[in-house]
């Protein structure tokens, strides 16, 4: 993975320096509260409920063993004891105290992590495919250009406070795992017809209040022009964002104000004027970045030892569902899942941490994958160490094998949190894994993602859930909306509101009327989602909502 | 009282003299239950009214709001000659609506930009449109809602003096331009990114 020289860390220490300084001068009141705000925001640091929120930049989901490592010690030093592993394959802390956070930073400084742009009106994290390097559908490896896209982006002058946040994430896979579509800027590594490296560019995309999927606003890009031309889209959404109102404030509503082609047609001319400038990526910055993420010392293929404990029901179950395949033979990548029903989705313990931190070193070269389904992976393990790394990992309850079943839930912090949310969402969360937690049900009824937001900030990704839930207020009190038919990847689509919402208590049962409606509908092999699409929405209000359908 | 003003990196007085135009009556706009603080891109400034109402000093080195500017620009060609016109512009204001009726951007010794508040990020688009795209190449300032966490990226984009807000301490906020001392990416005043200019790594 990326190592930095003296030139990032002298970035990332002179901004603890500078953020220690901004702290100061609002605790002395020499800045206000309203002029501290982006400052702090820039650093990641959120006023929530209880006490400030910090979020830990992972960049493209990307943590050494000894990153994890310093993580878990901050989370007890400084936290109570855990994490949350957000959605944008960041972290958060939710108990820091406002005069520790340089601590922190300092301490993030010294293992090559930082804060920088993981909140505020700005180019966030990059995030990318969880398989990056190792899936066996890759086309290209997107690593090093989200590392070359970091540094671009890391206190970019101009785009420093844009009209509204900026997402970016890139994929080189044939298999979307990124969902570029939904994002601000959406980049498509793949080889042209010359055997080039060219980028598909959508601009656009965004779940939020306004979910929208991206459109193509360039079918093949140069590589060596991924900057200037983000640049130049940048510069276009800097000047005519919508600035007058905070919810039509990002790019997708410019988008489509002005048309694709409109749109194009601004970012064309001012590419014009910066293409091949200064900024265009060469040949010899693309191998320096590459060497980083070059092959780890895969040993030769032997036999795997995974005959002898497929009779072991519970490890063949986890094998299926929570390895993936690997583009080396003898090799799979494993996820263990943050999903257990004994802590919220994505949370993790310091002695979690510790462990996945050990089990990288010990099975995977060192390296731990944060998804944006919220779970670790460990991407280089050998067939023949699986077994032994389910034992450990089973110990520390990582091992539960759920991962792209209904209880495998993304899912926000929520109400019990986050001061934005209309409504919990963890809870919502835990009493759906409870009534599910028959694994050979859960197996059954095969592939479905669900996904919880508590507000239409839609953290929770419930827009691209095959089942959605959205916390809403109504009058006061939390009620819950439900969407069928949203899907990430390739054929992204927004999910479709059923009906009027439900309360908290009758979430579950919901639930299970929605799984009984496809269980009895389903073709033999049919998973959730393509059953949604070939028999529509009706079926399902009428068993939710009964004969009224839901069209009150 | 101390100045204002960064010019190059030091606190110097200030030899300009702001011309603003008469206020004119303007509703007060909501969106989403709050009030507008930021106008469009594009959005009218002044009236034609405002312009032929706003009075300036017939001698001296006065910044003129550039419609009005525009609207006397043939009265004051001996006075640009002197250097002694400069204007300045709103952040919602294209650059196009205005740079073809200016004759020659590089007679003016001085465009001021002025940011309403500070999150208003359109200043930093604008300063790098006007050195790299107009190539402007006389004093470019930040004026309005200048403090000093914005002045390292107002310099990287090709902003070289500051007039920070009133009730703040110039000599604090110049500490601002050296937040830094490398950046990864190519700007205005350092145009090559970090990778061309040192061996790294």
């Amino acid at each position: 993975m990326y190592k930095y020289d003296s030139l990032d860390q002298t970035i990332v220490n002179e901004r603890v320096t500078q953020y220690e300084g901004q702290l100061e001068r609002f605790l002395k009141k020499e800045l206000t509260e309203e002029e501290f705000r982006p400052l702090r925001l820039q650093n990641g640091l959120y006023i929530q409920r209880h006490a400030p929120m910090l979020r830990v930049a992972i960049p493209y989901g990307l943590l050494s063993s000894t990153q994890l490592k310093k993580l878990a010690d901050i989370s007890v030093k400084y936290d109570r004891g855990y994490g949350h592993f957000s959605t944008r394959q960041n972290i958060q802390f939710n108990w820091p105290k406002l005069e520790d956070t340089p601590k922190i930073l300092k301490e993030l400084a010294s293992v090559e992590m930082h804060a920088i742009q993981t909140s505020g009106n700005c180019i966030r994290n990059i995030t990318t495919d969880q398989f990056a390097g190792v899936t066996p559908d890759e086309i290209i490896d997107p690593r090093y250009l989200a590392e070359i896209i970091r540094q671009w982006s890391t206190f970019h002058p101009e785009f420093a406070l844009l009209p509204r946040k900026f997402k970016i994430a890139i994929t080189g896979a044939s298999k979307d795992r990124a969902i570029v579509q939904a994002h601000d800027i959406g980049l498509e590594v793949f080889s042209d017809i010359n055997n080039e490296m060219a980028i598909k560019v959508w601009v656009g995309g965004g779940l939020g209040r306004t979910p929208i999927l991206g459109s193509v606003i360039k079918e093949s890009l140069s590589w060596k022009h991924i900057l200037t031309y983000c640049e130049a889209i940048l510069r276009v959404y800097n000047l005519y964002g919508r600035r007058d109102n905070m919810y039509k404030a990002r790019i997708k509503i410019l988008v489509k104000a002005l048309g694709i082609d409109k749109f194009k047609q601004l970012v064309e001319r001012e590419w014009e004027s910066i293409k091949d400038g200064p900024n265009t990526i060469d040949e010899s910055e693309i191998s320096r970045i590459k060497a980083f993420f070059s092959e780890p010392n895969y040993k030769a293929n032997k036999e795997n030892n995974l005959k002898k404990h497929i009779s072991n029901k519970s490890f063949s179950q986890w094998l299926l569902r929570c390895t993936h395949g690997h583009k080396k033979k003898g090799y799979r990548s494993v996820t263990l899942s943050l999903k257990s029903n004994h802590q919220a989705p994505g949370d993790a313990t310091s002695d979690q941490m510790r462990a996945v931190a050990l089990l990288a070193e010990q099975y995977s070269f060192g390296e731990i994958r944060v998804s944006h389904e919220q779970n670790l992976i460990l991407a280089d393990v050998l067939e023949d160490n699986l077994f032994e790394l389910w034992e450990k990992a089973k110990i520390h309850q990582l091992t539960t094998p759920n991962i792209g079943l209904l209880t495998d839930i993304i899912c926000c912090p929520g109400g019990d949190f986050c001061s934005l949310a209309n409504a919990k969402s963890i809870p919502i969360a835990k009493s759906i894994q409870d009534i599910f937690d028959d694994m050979d049900y859960l197996h059954d009824i095969g592939e479905i993602n669900l996904n919880i937001s508590g507000c239409m900030n839609a953290c929770g990704h419930h827009h691209v859930g095959h089942i959605g839930i959205l916390g809403v207020d109504k009058d006061g009190s939390e009620w819950y909306q439900l969407t069928l038919g949203g899907n990430q990847g390739n054929f992204a689509s927004i999910g479709k509101v059923i009906g009027p919402s439900f309360s908290e208590e009758e979430m579950p049962k919901i639930i299970k009327k929605i799984i009984s409606t496809y269980v009895k509908n389903r073709h033999p092999d049919e998973i959730f989602i393509d059953c949604v699409s070939r028999i529509g929405l009706d079926p399902f209000k009428r068993e939710v909502y009964g004969e009224k359908g839901g069209n009150i | 009282m101390s100045s204002q003003l960064i010019l190059n990196n030091s606190v110097v007085n200030d030899e300009w003299q702001l011309v603003m135009p008469p206020e004119a009556e303007t509703a007060i706009k909501k969106q989403a239950g709050k009030v507008v603080i930021f106008k469009l891109t594009g959005e009218g400034s002044l009236t034609k009214e405002q312009i032929e109402n706003t009075t300036f000093p017939k001698d001296g080195k006065v910044v003129l709001p550039v419609s009005v500017f525009l609207h006397h620009q043939q009265d004051l060609s001996s006075r640009i000659s002197k250097q002694e016109i400069g204007i300045w512009i709103e952040t919602h204001e294209e650059i196009d609506s205005f740079i073809n009726d200016i004759d020659d951007i590089n007679k003016l010794p001085l465009i001021s930009v002025r940011v309403k508040k500070f999150a208003d990020g359109r200043i930093f688009s604008i300063g790098n449109l006007l050195r790299m795209k107009y190539k402007y190449k006389n004093e470019l300032r930040a004026i309005g809602d200048v403090l000093r966490d914005q002045l390292f990226f107002l310099k990287r984009s090709g902003f070289n003096s500051f007039l920070i807000r009133k009730d703040r301490d110039a000599q604090d906020a110049l500490l601002g331009l050296s937040d830094f001392t490398n950046s990864y990416q190519g700007a205005v005043d350092q145009k090559k990114p970090a990778w061309k200019i040192t061996k790294r790594n």
